[in-house]
């Protein structure tokens, strides 16, 4: 049986243990309400954007010389997979889900022969990955979005990106992140950025969109005037275009993130609360106990008197 | 979407949120290769912006004007999209925070070492020119 002092003190530590959950719980849920509407907010600039490049990467489409970022660089040789986790733990299954979709696409793509770089948004995932994979992490970037993810901080990832794809260091990119759908759901999720690949339903919003303004011409696609020539827009906008996508999947991220950590806070504070009431069940049954052998005690020696 | 046929469906949005979505008579907007003004019914046309300022017009006045520090704009005959990478109402733009913006991107400039990455040279060329766009917004307010 154990003694009462040692059940105080479980009892006690379980329940500061339980004030910093709820705590962090609080935390994570007011957080979690910043970085969605965040997220949501930015949702237009990126779809305007994919829209354009769709549209100026229509007009130079099967022309010579199109840029690499576009069309790509005619093999696949090379992958670079850009993880987003976070740097902190504490978030339930956030960054394990991440990590499971990124060794998958790495046993994949290995299979097929091709060589794979990864490049780790966030301490969480360098840590993980690096058990496994240690000698293909080229990269870390770490310390983002700690008050709110900033437009900068996607810029300077995807300048990273940028530079080595310019470099040659790899033919395709994909960045893994966390998609947002509610506090309790998070959909790891998997996104080409190099060669340009715009997602479906956007396709097919962007091909309606240009079928309309089209209606009154005479071409199947629409026919824009560029200034400058469309190489040049192309050479500014294809890497606007990955700073957007790579925000984009970072405020995703964020949000995916605090929503997590407000699950599992939340779990924790519920289960710490169970704990708690068991310890103080067995505490009060133990005391009693001890009340009750003492008052025997002092019964049976009166008795045999 | 389809307002009177006399105006034009305009929308200004930055990375962060979108700013500003409204039917205006006339946008003019500060495009690469120089100013055009957007009524409805405008060709189709995809331009890099340069930093500047946008006027929208309203029964031949200006009604509001927007500094941005560059970006693109797309434009069809019932819409004027612009993307910008960052957008602030003249109205809010003081000539000492203009100058205070010029200061440090000219620093910037003197700063940098002489082998410095192009990255970041092309980064501080571009934060002066939108500095001395700013500059210019701001003493013409």
């Amino acid at each position: 049986m154990a003694n009462l002092k040692d059940l105080k003190v479980r009892i006690t530590s379980v329940r500061s243990t339980q004030k910093i959950t709820s705590a962090m719980k609080m935390v994570a849920a007011a957080k979690l309400r910043k970085a969605q509407e965040n997220a949501e907010a930015a949702r237009p600039y990126a779809e305007r954007m994919e829209r354009m490049v769709a549209s100026v990467g229509a007009s130079v489409e099967g022309i010579d010389g199109a840029p690499a970022m576009l069309a790509g660089t005619g093999k696949e040789d090379t992958h670079l997979i850009v993880v987003c986790t976070s740097d902190r733990g504490l978030c339930g299954g956030f960054n394990g889900s991440i990590m499971r979709q990124t060794r998958k696409m790495i046993i994949e793509l290995r299979g097929q022969g091709r060589t794979v770089k990864l490049l780790c948004v966030g301490g969480k995932g360098r840590d993980g990955m690096k058990r496994e994979f240690s000698t293909d992490i080229i990269g870390t970037i770490e310390g983002i979005g700690r008050r709110g993810v900033e437009y900068s901080e996607g810029r300077d990832v995807a300048e990273k990106i940028t530079s080595l794809f310019e470099a040659g260091e790899f033919d395709v990119c994909t960045i893994v992140f966390n998609r947002f759908q509610s506090a309790m759901t998070q959909i790891p999720t998997t996104q080409q950025l190099i060669p340009f690949a715009p997602e479906e339903p956007e396709d097919g919003a962007a091909e309606a969109a240009g079928a309309k303004i089209s209606n009154n011409e005479s071409g199947p696609s629409p026919v824009f005037i560029f200034e400058p020539e469309e190489q040049e827009i192309l050479a500014d906008l294809l890497p606007l275009n990955v700073a957007v996508q790579v925000f984009q999947a970072l405020l995703e991220s964020a949000a995916s993130e605090h929503g997590a950590r407000m699950t599992a806070m939340d779990n924790a504070t519920r289960n710490a609360g169970d704990m708690i009431e068991k310890l103080t069940l067995i505490y009060n049954r133990t005391r009693q106990a001890a009340i009750t052998t003492e008052l025997v005690e002092i019964v049976s020696g009166a008795e045999a008197l | 979407m389809s307002e009177t046929s006399n105006t034009v469906e305009f929308e200004l949005v930055s990375p962060e949120k979108l700013l500003i979505s409204e039917a205006v008579e006339m946008v003019v907007v500060p495009g690469a290769e120089g100013d055009f003004g957007v009524l409805p019914g405008h060709s189709l046309l995809i331009s890099t912006v340069r930093p500047g300022v946008i006027n929208i017009h309203e029964g031949g006045a200006i009604k509001n004007s927007i500094f941005v520090a560059g970006g693109f704009a797309e434009v069809s005959p019932e819409r004027c999209t612009v993307l910008a990478e960052e957008a602030i109402p003249v109205a809010d733009i003081t000539i000492n925070g203009a100058e205070k913006r010029l200061e440090s991107a000219r620093a910037a400039i003197a700063d940098l070492a002489e082998d410095a990455e192009d990255l970041s040279r092309v980064h501080a060329e571009k934060e002066l020119k939108a500095a001395e766009a700013m500059m210019v917004a701001a003493k013409s307010d």
